[in-house]
């Protein structure tokens, strides 16, 4: 082997090389630090207990389902489906809890995840199709199957205030559904990092026939990765439907732009192999931080989608441009 | 100190001193994360010359040819084209500068035609549309005045790799290109397919065109150079007029140290090893009816045309592919055909794409080496990291001598991530060990470093079936050979029949001597 020494970096590499290395390292950390300075500068009621828990709870489902989508993406898909099942998976849950019990409402609704989940999965592995494609369809299948079920309307529950502690029980000044979001973050960090699963799934999405002829059985990896997915996003609409006791076929919407800008701007590739959970937690809670910003200060709404816009174009280029000094 | 200059650029000096000077490199630095690829380097490539680089895997040659080619910039010091100071940001502004790169990975649109591909992205047009008639007949110059063979309307993906060659040497003398890059030109063609390649670099030479030839075939860079740059470790070891070198002093040259170019002493495994690898009457894609055997410490070499079916066959035994019929056994049980169950039964692959199909090039090396056999560090479902990285290691020092664990594989030179995918088979403890190509790509220190490793295996008891383009290295090593043509083992060669006349004419299909 040539005498490489790791860590060492000669001292004669041009700054624009060290800089795109270090910015590389640190990444989502730096810009949501920023952040997360300027609005506590500018705007006092930012650092308040009840904006940060606020924050917090409103992204529970967020960051759920982007740390499953994480997952997706690091194995060299993409679920864009997330948005329907969180619709379908939070009427579903809603309509069960009412006529049943709460208990059957969330698995009802988890379950709804799950099998749209290895749906996917299996269209994208047994089927061959583009998961970008499969995924999109999915989401018409879903969307319309959740239309269906809610006859198009708003599904209402307000009485079954016992469905409603699921989501909304307070734990130390904290909303139950951020506790979950708590647990749930950490272990799919623990998954990813610390599983044999966890490097089947960076090795898939890194080079997938490397991964095949290794031993590693890529499809049943990403058919995984897509249940969890349909799963978490299960969980998400199911909370969100426990919060506020009324459902939607349509609240997914923008749930998948959501998501994904969170995963991205975190620093998760698009094209598969790379990513963290501690980075798409990040990443999501800076995009949650620039909403918030725009609240707080009033500025207009409109503004805030073409600024995060911008902020996902920017980060897709910083992953390039950090990627050329490796 | 001023009058003192260190000798080694005496030479730069004497050959910048005759004819002009095309390009000149100075003081050209480079480095890649941790590695320094490039150190200091000077060169003057004078015009209308043939300039071969060499040096091993890692010594810098590929990427002073690709900085030259704007492939990507150097850290410190000048490019000089023809007097004038330039800095390339892309390939696309060499090649205005008349630079082009033939890479050693083409880069043709498959489905376009040959005539399509050459003058892609410089089309000539009439009105906002392709002027097809003008296209063929500048086609038609150009083929003609580079002496080539190619037909303007074939598609691209349907030649062979040889041609494919060609078409891109077509495209950057359709670009008027005068300095063109061969970056291991020869390295996948067969050997007639290469003679006519340096009919192509002789005739560009003719026509008064500089070529910049980075090669690992020495044989080849004596034939065809003028003028030698070696290079080691990132730094010019001696530029010199080719007519000065042998094989010898530029293997010397390369390694700082004169290099056996023997094989290790072969050490045939006993009459009544076991049978651990039994292959019957295998078909499948590329592959018609092959049956084998390998005993427990048994090196066979499988020896063939490029195409002939040998890594077809090799990824049917390990399950990478669908056999049709037959079965292979291994110590007696019979292979389901999945690489995971394959492995688990310790049958051991090195692709022969260690990019394609062998390494997580962005993942560090540990993870690399440990992938296939994750389940013996594995309890309830987790990585066991302190027993990951003490067998890791303990494999690549096996292999390497080294125990760097997280880097990239990627940061690696071609040879080093050879030795990890050795160091992975390693890690199974297999029993047979199928190596497809393990020594491609890789400079000649490095080569012997693998046959060592072969032959250490085989004295084991571990059975390995050895693929090789070089019948020379087959024969080296080989206690047995397998000679395969069109997808069917057509000959067996042991003892005194195990030469290269044998198994040429075997693999050409032209008599095959039978010994009594």
């Amino acid at each position: 082997m040539s005498a490489n020494t790791v860590g060492s970096e000669p001292a004669s590499a041009p700054l624009s090389q060290r800089l795109g290395r270090i910015v590389g390292r640190a990444g989502i950390l730096i810009p949501f630090l920023i952040a997360f300075v300027i609005l506590a500068v500018i705007s006092p009621p930012f650092l308040r207990f009840g904006n940060l828990t606020n924050i917090l709870d409103q992204q529970a489902g967020i960051i759920i389902v982007a740390c499953a989508g994480t997952f997706v993406l690091i194995a060299g898909g993409i679920d864009l489906s997330i948005g329907a099942i969180y619709g379908l998976s939070g009427a579903v849950a809603l309509t069960t809890a009412s006529s049943i019990s709460p208990v059957a409402g969330i698995i009802a609704g988890l379950a709804v995840g799950l099998a749209v989940g290895i749906a996917n999965g299996v269209i994208v592995t047994q089927f061959r199709i583009n998961p970008l494609i499969g995924t999109l369809a999915m989401t018409f299948v879903v969307s319309g199957i959740a239309a269906i079920v809610t006859k198009g309307n708003l599904v209402v529950a307000l009485d079954h205030l016992d469905f409603q502690s699921f989501a909304a029980t307070k734990i130390m000044g904290i909303s139950s559904a951020a506790w979950i979001m708590i647990v749930i973050a950490i272990l799919a960090a623990i998954l990813l990092s610390r599983t044999t699963f966890g490097r089947y799934v960076y090795a898939t999405g890194g080079n997938t026939q490397a991964a095949r002829l290794g031993g590693v059985r890529v499809n049943a990896v990403r058919v995984s990765t897509f249940a969890l997915s349909g799963t978490a996003a299960a969980l998400a609409g199911t909370l969100d439907a426990s919060r506020v006791l009324s459902a939607q076929a349509s609240s997914g919407q923008f749930l998948t732009f959501t998501v994904l800008t969170g995963i991205i701007v975190g620093g998760t590739s698009i094209l598969g192999g790379e990513g963290t959970i501690g980075r798409t937690v990040l990443g999501c809670l800076f995009v949650a931080l620039i909403a918030n910003g725009f609240n707080l200060l009033g500025l207009d709404p409109f503004y805030q989608q073409v600024t995060l816009g911008v902020i996902l174009l920017l980060a897709v280029g910083v992953d390039a441009w950090s990627r050329r000094f490796e | 100190m001023a009058g003192l200059r260190p000798t080694a650029s005496a030479d730069t000096v004497a050959s910048t001193a005759d004819g002009n000077v095309h390009l000149e490199v100075r003081a050209l630095g480079k480095s890649f994360g941790a590695t320094r690829a490039l150190d200091d380097v000077s060169v003057a490539v004078r015009a209308g010359s043939v300039h071969a680089f060499v040096g091993e895997n890692g010594a810098g040659k590929s990427t002073l040819g690709k900085i030259i080619a704007g492939v990507f910039p150097q850290d410190q010091g000048d490019l000089v084209l023809r007097g004038t100071t330039v800095s390339f940001r892309s390939p696309r502004e060499a090649l205005v500068r008349g630079i082009a790169l033939v890479a050693q990975e083409v880069a043709l649109v498959p489905r376009l035609t040959v005539a399509e591909n050459v003058f892609l992205g410089a089309e000539p047009r009439r009105a906002g549309f392709i002027d097809r008639v003008s296209l063929r007949d500048r086609f038609d110059r150009l083929v003609a005045d580079a002496g080539f063979d190619l037909d303007a309307r074939t598609v691209v993906g349907r030649l062979p790799l040889a041609k494919q060659q060609q078409v891109e040497i077509l495209r950057s003398l359709a670009r008027d290109a005068d300095l063109i890059v061969l970056d291991e030109p020869s390295a996948s063609l067969s050997a007639t397919e290469a003679d006519r390649l340096h009919e192509i670099v002789r005739g560009l030479r003719t026509r008064g065109r500089t070529v910049i030839l980075v090669s690992h075939f020495l044989a080849e860079v004596l034939d065809l150079s003028d003028v030698v740059t070696v290079l080691r470790d990132g730094r010019v070891v001696r530029t010199n007029a080719t007519s000065d070198e042998t094989e010898g002093s530029l293997v010397t040259g390369m390694l700082g140290r004169p290099v056996s170019r023997t094989y290790p002493d072969k050490r045939l495994p006993a009459v009544d090893a076991p049978i651990v690898l039994a292959v019957e009457g295998l078909s499948g894609p590329g592959v018609v009816d092959a049956s084998l055997t390998l005993r427990a410490g048994e090196i066979v070499g499988l020896a063939g045309l490029i195409g002939a079916g040998r890594s077809e066959l090799v990824r049917a035994i390990y399950g990478a592919s669908q056999a049709t019929a037959g079965g292979v056994q291994v110590a007696g049980a019979a292979l389901p055909g999945r690489p995971g169950a394959s492995i688990e039964a310790g049958v051991a692959m090195i692709p022969e794409s260690r990019k394609d199909d062998g390494l997580i090039l962005r993942r560090p090396i540990r993870e690399n080496v440990s992938l296939t056999s994750l389940r013996r560090f594995e309890r309830l479902g987790f990585v066991r990291r302190g027993s990951e990285r003490a067998e890791v290691r303990d494999a690549l020092e096996r292999v390497t001598g080294s125990s760097l664990l997280e880097a990239p594989a990627g940061s690696l030179s071609g040879g080093n991530q050879q030795k990890l995918l050795f160091a992975r088979a390693l890690l199974i403890e297999p029993g047979v060990l199928l190596a497809d190509e393990p020594t491609r790509g890789i400079d000649v220190g490095a080569k012997r470093d693998i046959y060592d490793v072969l032959v250490r295996l085989a004295g084991h008891g571990m059975a390995i079936l050895l693929i090789s383009n070089e019948v020379e290295e087959i024969l080296g090593l080989a206690h047995r050979v397998l000679v395969m043509r069109a997808g069917r083992l057509v000959a067996e060669l042991t003892g005194a029949d195990m030469t290269e006349e044998a198994i040429v004419s075997a693999a050409f299909g032209t008599t095959i001597t039978t010994a009594a």
